[in-house]
């Protein structure tokens, strides 16, 4: 009997298809495959209701530690997400519609990825944006990936600063090509310049920034993209896309190919995914982009439209010749990160960077009172700073967590003799009272 | 209809934002914030709603219409999917990675541990990374997972090839010049697929994997399968699946059991998540035991007291291919995909996605040219060949379907089939529907004979007709201009 209601053939219906096809089973169909071949075992679970199977899910998440107090980052922030993120990117005209190859009958997504192209491209300052990558970290591959296409060189730059996992992500790319990665060792949690000028010549394809880096601070890059542009370099900046509210865009600052992770755009943190990358670049770069690009032209009868354009560069066109093997991307993550940065406006954006800041200044100030803590001064920070604490900062962390407390990212893991550093992240999510309740905390932890 | 930064008006927002119970910060240094705020849509909320809302309605989706596309499997997308995913919102990734974070994360990563293992079981396999965030990730991490095999028996050097025959999805080349490897590709024969004495000829001990699809893209098994494996293995080759057409076969023969080393699937195929307009995907990759040294890290493994947590640094390992565990949320809706299926479900879904597919074939077999006519898996590729007699391509019989309500099958892809019109029905549609789609697929035919003209113009119905793309690609205007 026929109990799927995914699968909806009657019995009836399966012997008049059987009959049109001129076979007596289902079972004749896979004769293709030799009989020697066929699966011996299937051990899986027997099917349920979908009441049994989301109630199963709700037990699985419950055995996650729930309303944990998030001091972390990292790469993905814990941020606000408006209500009609949810409502929109939830349309089933867009979540269960296919890439859009054909125009005519996909209008609403083409056009939706173009004023997020267009959003990336203000965002970031730069000219041109493809319509999304996997994540931040694959993003900074791509584009490191696409500067030695341009460049034609095969020796890259990386600072230390630049995220943990984004550098493993790059090392795994190049893993079995021939490019030499230098990466230069923070000082004092900046961008070591004079190390970087001993390093630089005219054989490097280019050089790979965060900003704020991975500790938090923020930098200027202009006069170093003039350096590097000297030397016949690019300059790669990854950014965190809030920051950009306020802070110095990679376009005004000389940067070439501005990649970085959309989460903190109207995502979800879901344990990491999905959520979705963005590049962007200088015009002349476009036709070495990486992945699918949305252009605006015209129908037969002089009407606008949008279409995926410069294929060419593409897979499923060029094969092994193509810029990148990227096919799927993360469609629905960008238009989240569209709807979002629609949503919040141009002041919205600002205010919303400057609220993340002001929490983060009032966490900084509050912690550093404690005895036992002091913070990295090296330059300003947006919404991150590293601390240095009186203990190893694992063991802080791992009790506070007991407390229901993310305190932050220890850097120990990450930076060989850094210990007793610690990342910590405040968004405009978390309140004074939560802040003034870590503090307390973290003091306690750090007297006993 | 209108960008959205054409309905911006200065000074308007959609959302308000909470009041700040911290003091305002001193300013930061002016060299370091840009000089004017970046240039966002300023729109209400019921502005962006309607502007979103309407937009939307300018798409074909599987809830509102039939997607016979070949290679993508666009099967419908059960609902409580959506609700599971939501119960994963809150929890941050990088808590797992903390401190006596594993224990905090129990369930998340108790859920990824077994989705692995319901997936090698699927696959033949005997471990499968869940990092990979899309087929063509997967592709590329198995490479490397390939390519870290041979390096750690010497042979990095030797192995210099990746054999593809030619009705190979784009990826697989692509993903593997990205890996490092020149492509050998191998024509199609007669019978269907790649062409064994030619393979038997590219085949050196210089080829480091052969990639195949199986069934292929013509939606055929190929019954020399375990011979080519064996011809691979013989000259230290490993065997790649590319997982894109499983659908076909749960149940029914295992990639590992035929001698596939390493697998990649799609859970937005196979597994009922939605394509989301282009992704997110997600790309597992499962491995047999001599490649799991090299597998993606963090690796989650479960100790004796069946308790979930990362295993200890490998150096052999590729290392890390993104940020953390993968597109988690897609991996939920598998999860529960599988576990609402189980195994006679997911028997029954292989079942039917042949048995649709095969009729759809027979069906239009009198009125399209059919070039590999043989019983076919999940889908079956025609070619407008005869259409073409009168000026008409696939193009214009896709343009033509999409007036009627169908997106369009899969057009001039396999490239080796001339004219190429791919339909995959997948499981999830019924009878009806898909005589309804034959009926029109044949009114098309005849039109061809008829008025070829018609199809022509097709769209007729949409909001706009065919578009300049020649236009698009010369002008390169990909962000808006005010």
């Amino acid at each position: 009997m026929n109990d799927s209601h995914y699968c909806p053939h009657t019995p009836e219906e399966i012997s008049e298809m059987l009959s049109v096809i001129g076979v007596a089973s289902v079972e004749e169909l896979f004769a293709p495959i030799p009989a020697a071949l066929r699966a011996k075992t299937f051990n899986l679970p027997p099917g349920q209701s979908e009441f049994e199977t989301f109630a199963r899910m709700q037990a699985i998440a419950g055995d996650n530690v729930q309303g944990l107090t998030n001091f972390i980052g990292g790469g993905f922030y814990d941020h606000l997400i408006p209500s009609v993120i949810d409502h929109l990117s939830g349309r089933a005209e867009f979540y269960t519609a296919y890439t859009p190859y054909q125009p005519e009958c996909s209008q609403g997504t083409l056009q939706a990825l173009f004023e997020y192209q267009t959003a990336i491209c203000r965002l970031t300052g730069l000219d041109v944006s493809n319509a999304s990558l996997y994540d931040g970290a694959t993003a900074c591959a791509e584009a490191a990936m696409m500067a030695l296409r341009v460049t034609g060189r095969n020796r890259i730059i990386v600072d230390g600063c630049l995220n943990p996992f984004s550098r493993q992500v790059l090392k795994t790319y190049l893993y079995n090509l021939d490019v030499e990665v230098i990466e230069i060792a923070p000082l004092d949690g900046m961008l070591n310049r004079a190390e970087l000028s001993r390093v630089l010549d005219s054989s490097i394809a280019a050089l790979l920034v965060q900003n704020p880096n991975f500790f938090g601070c923020i930098d200027d890059f202009t006069a170093l993209a003039d350096q590097i542009h000297a030397a016949g370099a690019l300059v790669v900046a990854s950014v965190y896309p809030i920051s950009l509210g306020i802070l110095k865009s990679p376009g005004e600052m000389g940067v070439d190919i501005a990649v970085g992770d959309g989460q903190s755009l109207g995502n979800p943190l879901c344990f990491g995914g999905p959520s979705f990358g963005f590049i962007s670049a200088r015009k002349a770069y476009i036709r070495n982009m990486p992945g699918r690009i949305v252009g605006e032209t015209v129908d037969k009868s002089g009407k606008r439209g949008y279409v995926l354009t410069l294929q060419a560069r593409e897979q499923h066109i060029k094969r092994q010749k193509a810029t990148s093997n990227i096919c799927s991307n993360q469609g629905l993550c960008a238009l989240r990160g569209l709807i979002f940065l629609s949503s919040v406006g141009k002041q919205g954006l600002a205010d919303l960077a400057c609220l993340n800041r002001d929490k983060a200044e009032y966490a900084k100030a509050r912690l550093a009172a404690i005895p036992g803590v002091t913070v990295l001064q090296s330059a300003p920070t947006f919404n991150e700073f590293t601390l240095f604490l009186s203990k190893p900062a694992d063991a802080v962390v791992a009790g506070l967590l007991k407390e229901g407390i993310a305190a932050g990212v220890p850097l120990g893991s990450y930076y060989a003799g850094s210990e007793q550093a610690l990342i910590v992240t405040v968004t405009e999510k978390r309140s004074k009272k939560e802040i003034d309740h870590f503090a307390k905390l973290l003091e306690a932890a750090l007297c006993n | 209809m209108q960008l959205i930064y054409e309905k911006s008006v200065p000074g308007r927002r959609g959302v308000k934002l909470p009041a700040s119970d911290v003091p305002v910060a001193a300013a930061l240094p002016a060299a370091l914030l840009r000089t004017e705020a970046a240039g966002l849509a300023e729109v209400s909320e019921l502005d962006l709603v309607r502007h979103f809302t309407n937009l939307s309605r300018r798409n074909f989706s599987v809830d509102t219409n039939f997607y016979p596309l070949g290679s993508c499997t666009m099967k419908y997308n059960a609902k409580v999917l959506e609700n599971a995913a939501v119960l994963f919102a809150p929890f941050h990734p990088m808590t797992a990675l903390l401190p006596g974070g594993v224990e905090a994360c129990q369930g998340s990563l108790g859920m990824l541990y077994d989705l692995g293992q319901m997936l090698a079981d699927i696959t033949g396999m005997d471990e499968v990374t869940t990092q990979p965030l899309a087929g063509a990730h997967g592709e590329m991490t198995g490479i490397l997972l390939v390519s870290a095999y041979h390096a750690a028996r010497g042979n990095k050097a030797k192995k210099k090839y990746v054999v593809v025959p030619d009705s190979s999805h784009g990826t697989n080349p692509a993903s593997a010049a990205i890996a490092g490897y020149e492509i050998i590709t191998v024509p199609t024969a007669p019978y269907g697929d790649m062409d064994l004495e030619l393979f038997k000829k590219a085949m050196t001990d210089e080829v480091a994997a052969v990639m195949i699809t199986c069934p292929n893209t013509l939606g055929l098994f190929n019954p020399h399968i375990k011979e080519i494996s064996d011809i691979a293995h013989s000259h230290d080759a490993l065997m790649y699946y590319d997982g894109a057409n499983l659908n076909a076969i749960m149940g029914k023969v295992k990639p590992g059991d035929v001698g596939f080393d390493v697998v990649h699937v799609n859970l937005h195929k196979t597994f009922g998540t939605p394509h989301g307009g282009g992704g997110p995907g997600s790309g597992p990759v499962g491995v047999k035991k001599a490649l799991i040294p090299f597998l993606p890290q963090p690796r989650i493994v479960m100790d004796d007291d069946g308790q979930f947590l990362f295993d200890a640094p490998r150096t052999a390992s590729i290392g890390r291919t993104a940020n953390f565990y993968g597109n988690f949320g897609v991996m939920v809706k598998a999860y529960a995909y599988i576990i609402m299926l189980g195994r006679v479900g997911l028997i029954r879904v292989s079942e039917q996605a042949v048995l649709n597919a095969n009729y759809i074939k027979e069906r239009l077999k009198p009125y399209y040219d059919l070039p590999y006519d043989m019983t076919c898996m999940h889908e079956c590729v025609f070619s407008a060949s005869k259409q073409l007699a009168h000026g008409v391509h696939a193009i214009d019989i896709s343009k033509f379907l999409i007036d009627r309500g169908y997106h369009p099958p899969t057009v001039y892809f396999p490239m080796i089939v001339k004219e190429a019109i791919m339909i995959e029905p997948t499981e999830t549609e019924s009878k009806a529907t898909m005589d309804a789609f034959i009926e029109v697929m044949i009114e098309a035919a005849r039109t061809a004979e008829t008025n070829p003209q018609a199809l022509h113009d097709a769209p007729l119905t949409m909001p706009i007709s065919r578009l300049d793309e020649t236009k698009a690609a010369r002008e390169q205007n990909v962000c808006c201009q005010w």
